[in-house]
């Protein structure tokens, strides 16, 4: 086991990235051109970091599996993003946003990443505005804000419910801008399935050509992931179809070390499950419980319609556990109890898992129509899904995999344990520590790709002596024989059961063991058991169709493949954290009332793990953590 | 629900399709379009035939990945939902659902149902931006935007670019599409500057991809699942004669 050096600079926290951007080496104007990179995603990091790349003058290559840049799942946030800019006039601060995310983290995050998070967050505000992103605005035609769990001012920017997609519009327009001018060249409909490390760095990428099932290799002088989460471990989940851990994680087989995988977001305002069919869950956003109110009926067992429960029977299990933040506490603390009530039998619907989100209140206060400004779409949203009206009927809502806080590791400048390889936005373990808050995640995509990555990848090239590489280098040729080999695996195995059917059972196991809540018990049955799956897939799937060809079966078999091994170190990373912190929940390791319990003696480090073969044992690596401006506190929000 | 799925098959790009008919049973009122259609795939896996090819992504109806033409309407029978977000309460036991690719000169199919429309990222990427380099930003607050035209631009920015406008239109024009964009950035004292430059181009771009012209019946505002204003086009056409007046192109 090595200690992991986070070149964290020195200083005071307020003059380190100030301090560092001057430090850090500059690549002459003139020179950028002759830098290439690739950027893997066009989500808020790959597009933004894409954009703002060629602005300097890099060669940039960007790369999509989507049919376009514009559908990254970015698209999909809904509620809004924080920025430190105390329009409200409400004492919010670079300090207050910093000490927010770092507490909402359960103090598992690195205290000079956060601090720069909150630093910049007014200049993407800025970015965003400047390029037409329409913002909510108030009639003086200033911005609006609105408040979002785990903080106690109104710091969230927003448009409308669809604040992903417009911060995404905007990414993608100064993309395109860029692709229009010949200084991005854009691939889409690709999936990168490889990582070509030459001379110990970074150099390239194969892809597989999702229309023709080409394996192409690139290269380049450095290679960003701005690939996004691995939330889709669970199989149902929030996250688009086709989002996947398959870049990282054969980025981690290549040498990237892979950072507190058991951290995952679990959110706790999704439309419930209503069938076996399920294909994925909806979320709505949190900014609902904004103005509507958790209950459940006191009663077990209490099969009542809402309208038929009076107020005394009713049981607002947030705001009378928790009396300052109510209904807004942060995500995981809001999951778990609900959780909680449904394994207490107080669940209702007609799967009993899930609690009721009741707007009765909010209309009678703000009258409907300022409901319906407000959260207008995601009435509509949750009206065609479940065929109930939320105006009438109060919501039904249950926790769904949302984010996932782990990802691969990398230092203050974004770089992976690989040298050259840099990873961005959700695909990076950085920011968020245990659990994310809300409207933090598009924050921190856009800080990466606009306003970090630009400064640091210079310092690597200028520090960096970097050979000339083409595709006809041995390693991409082999890589290239490698990836086709696999795919042909994959199709020539004619098994008996489909993709789809093994990505269910591995995500209902990991569900199950490594979900809400874990413990030793259930987490050393997974562990044995996903070993099995594994072999049952490589001797049992059925994926159809040739590699030569437009072929989605293939696609998807490789990413689950992926996934059966992946599931395996996030088990591991969960076994080995012997304490409770934000979304990771061990039923071992709790408060008298049943809160997590932090172990900060032991375990205020992050954990980042090396891979040494698919049926060996990961080896632990430690980045200990250390807190010299905020207190560990246990977190509070009663 | 029992249903008879008449679905177009086509291999690739070179090769001609056909209609081909499958029977499909026990499907649940509460599953969405696409969950059918992932019963019907997993049906034709375990059997040994190719499953239907189609796009789609996020399945919460704003990636605009997905896009199907069902029974002659393009996302299906609701109004204001994407395919996705579209669920089988909408049809009958016993109904017979024809299944067709968007289909426009400018959108060729790749496989069954899954279509190129590429040219929807080139038109942006001939304008549908504003010039500003990362860190050029002035503080937010400072250029005020009056309510009214933030929420015009907002409407018409919730376009999520999936082509239905020209699927519908038997002009298969993408006039929608294209004003949509062009009137979020008109809108705004932020894109005051290229305003002429950005019509013109997108227009040009719009042309050229081989997408038809307007001849204002309607059918893009009426399909168009983020229910985006014909009211645009009308703003953009009076872009372009501005632009056509104003910039020396």
């Amino acid at each position: 086991m090595a200690i992991l050096d986070s070149k964290v600079p020195g200083g005071s926290l307020e003059s380190k990235w100030d301090q560092h951007k001057f430090d850090i080496k500059l690549v002459n104007p003139a020179n950028k051109r002759k830098f290439s990179v690739i950027v893997v995603g066009t989500g808020l990091a790959g597009a933004s970091a894409a954009a703002s790349l060629a602005e300097l003058g890099y060669d940039v290559q960007n790369f999509c599996f989507q049919d376009s840049p514009r559908r990254a799942h970015s698209i999909a946030a809904q509620g809004g993003i924080n920025a430190a800019k105390n329009y409200t006039n409400d004492g919010d601060s670079v300090f207050r946003l910093f000490y927010d995310t770092i507490k909402g983290g359960d103090f598992r995050s690195r205290e000079a990443n956060v601090y720069r998070l909150a630093q910049v967050s007014n200049n993407i505000i800025d970015q965003c505005v400047a390029q037409g992103v329409p913002f909510a605005r108030d009639y003086g035609g200033l911005l609006d804000n609105r408040s979002f769990g785990g903080a106690q001012v109104s710091r969230t920017f927003y448009a409308r419910g669809q604040t992903g997609q417009q911060l995404l519009l905007g990414a993608y327009s100064a993309l395109s801008r860029q692709v229009g001018e010949g200084a991005v060249k854009m691939f889409s409909r690709r999936e990168m399935l490889d990582l070509a490390v030459i001379d110990g760095k970074a150099r390239g990428i194969v892809c597989r050509n999702l229309v023709n099932g080409e394996i192409e290799s690139y290269t380049a002088d450095a290679v960003v992931l701005a690939t996004g989460g691995y939330g889709n471990a669970f199989y149902l989940s929030t996250n688009a179809m086709a989002s996947n851990v398959t870049a990282a994680w054969r980025a981690h087989k290549r040498g990237a070390y892979f950072a507190n995988p058991c951290f995952t977001q679990i959110h706790p305002t999704c439309i419930p499950v209503s069938g076996d069919y399920q294909s994925k869950l909806t979320l709505m956003s949190e900014s609902l419980r904004n103005d509507g109110r958790v209950w459940v009926p006191k009663k077990v067992g209490d099969e009542r319609q809402p309208d038929q429960i009076p107020e005394s029977e009713r049981d607002y299990y947030l705001e009378r556990k928790y009396p300052s933040f109510g209904n807004l506490v942060p995500r995981d603390v809001a999951s778990r109890n609900g959780k909680i009530v449904c394994d207490e039998d107080r669940g209702v619907g007609s799967t009993k898992q899930a609690v009721y989100l009741d707007f009765t209140d909010a209309i009678g206060r703000l009258g409907k129509d300022s409901v319906a400004a407000k959260y207008g779409n995601l009435f509509d949203m949750y009206h065609h899904i479940t065929d109930e009206n939320p105006y009438e009927v109060p919501m039904k809502i249950f926790p769904a995999i949302h984010y996932t806080m782990g990802g691969l590791w990398v230092d203050y400048n974004l770089m992976s344990t690989i040298p050259g390889l840099f990873v961005l936005g959700e695909a990076n373990f950085s920011d968020h520590g245990a659990n994310r808050l809300g409207a933090s995640a598009l924050m921190q995509g856009l800080a990466d790709g606009y306003f970090v990555l630009p400064y640091t990848i210079g310092g690597y090239f200028a520090g960096t002596e970097l050979d000339k590489v083409d595709t006809n280098h041995s390693t991409l040729k082999e890589l290239q024989n490698d990836t086709k080999e696999k795919s042909e695996k994959l199709l020539s195995i004619k098994g008996n059961r489909s993709v789809d059917d093994f990505h269910r059972e591995l995500g209902k196991l990991t569900w199950d063991k490594c979900g809400m809540s874990r413990n030793a018990e259930g987490l050393k049955e997974a562990k044995e058991k996903i070993p099995e799956l594994r072999k049952e897939f490589w001797q049992d799937v059925k994926v159809p169709g040739t590699n030569g060809e437009f072929n989605q079966e293939l696609e998807k078999a490789g990413r689950v493949a992926d996934f059966l091994e992946f599931n395996e170190t996030m088990i591991n990373d969960a076994l080995n954290r012997e304490e409770s912190c934000g979304g990771h929940f061990r039923e071992e390791f709790q408060t008298e009332e049943g809160e997590a319990k932090r172990n900060d003696e032991d375990f205020t480090y992050v954990a980042a793990w090396e891979f040494q073969g698919t049926d060996k044992e990961p080896v632990l690596h430690k980045e200990p953590l250390t807190f010299e401006n905020v207190k560990l506190t246990q977190r509070s929000y009663k | 629900m029992n249903l008879t799925l008449k679905i177009w098959r086509q291999e690739n790009a070179q090769s001609s399709g056909k209609m081909v008919t499958y029977k499909i049973e026990n499907i649940s009122p509460d599953m969405s379009f696409l969950e059918m259609m992932d019963v019907l795939n997993q049906q034709l896996i375990v059997k040994g035939d190719s499953p239907v090819a189609l796009d789609n992504d996020c399945r919460e109806g704003i990636c605009g990945m997905c896009g199907l033409y069902i029974n002659g309407r393009a996302h299906g029978p609701e109004y204001e939902v994407t395919v996705c977000q579209l669920h089988m309460r909408s049809f009958k036991d016993g109904d017979t659902i024809v299944i067709e690719p968007f289909r426009a000169k400018a959108f060729p199919v790749i496989k069954d149902l899954v279509v190129d429309r590429s040219a929807f990222d080139r038109i942006i990427q001939a304008g549908g931006f504003i010039s500003v380099k990362t860190g050029n930003a002035q503080d937010a607050n400072a250029i005020p935007v009056p309510k009214d035209n933030a929420d015009l631009a907002m409407d018409a920015a919730a376009c999520i670019g999936c082509g239905a406008c020209v699927a519908s239109c038997k002009n298969a024009s993408a006039m929608l599409f294209v004003s949509a964009k062009i009137s979020q950035l008109a809108l705004l004292p932020q894109g005051q500057a290229e305003r002429d430059k950005r019509a013109l181009s997108m227009v040009r771009q719009m042309d050229i991809e081989g997408f038809g012209n307007c001849t204002n019946e309607g059918e893009c505002e009426a399909e168009c699942p983020k229910a985006i204003k014909m009211t645009n086009i009308a703003r953009m056409f009076r872009e372009f004669y501005r632009s056509t007046i104003f910039t020396e192109e």
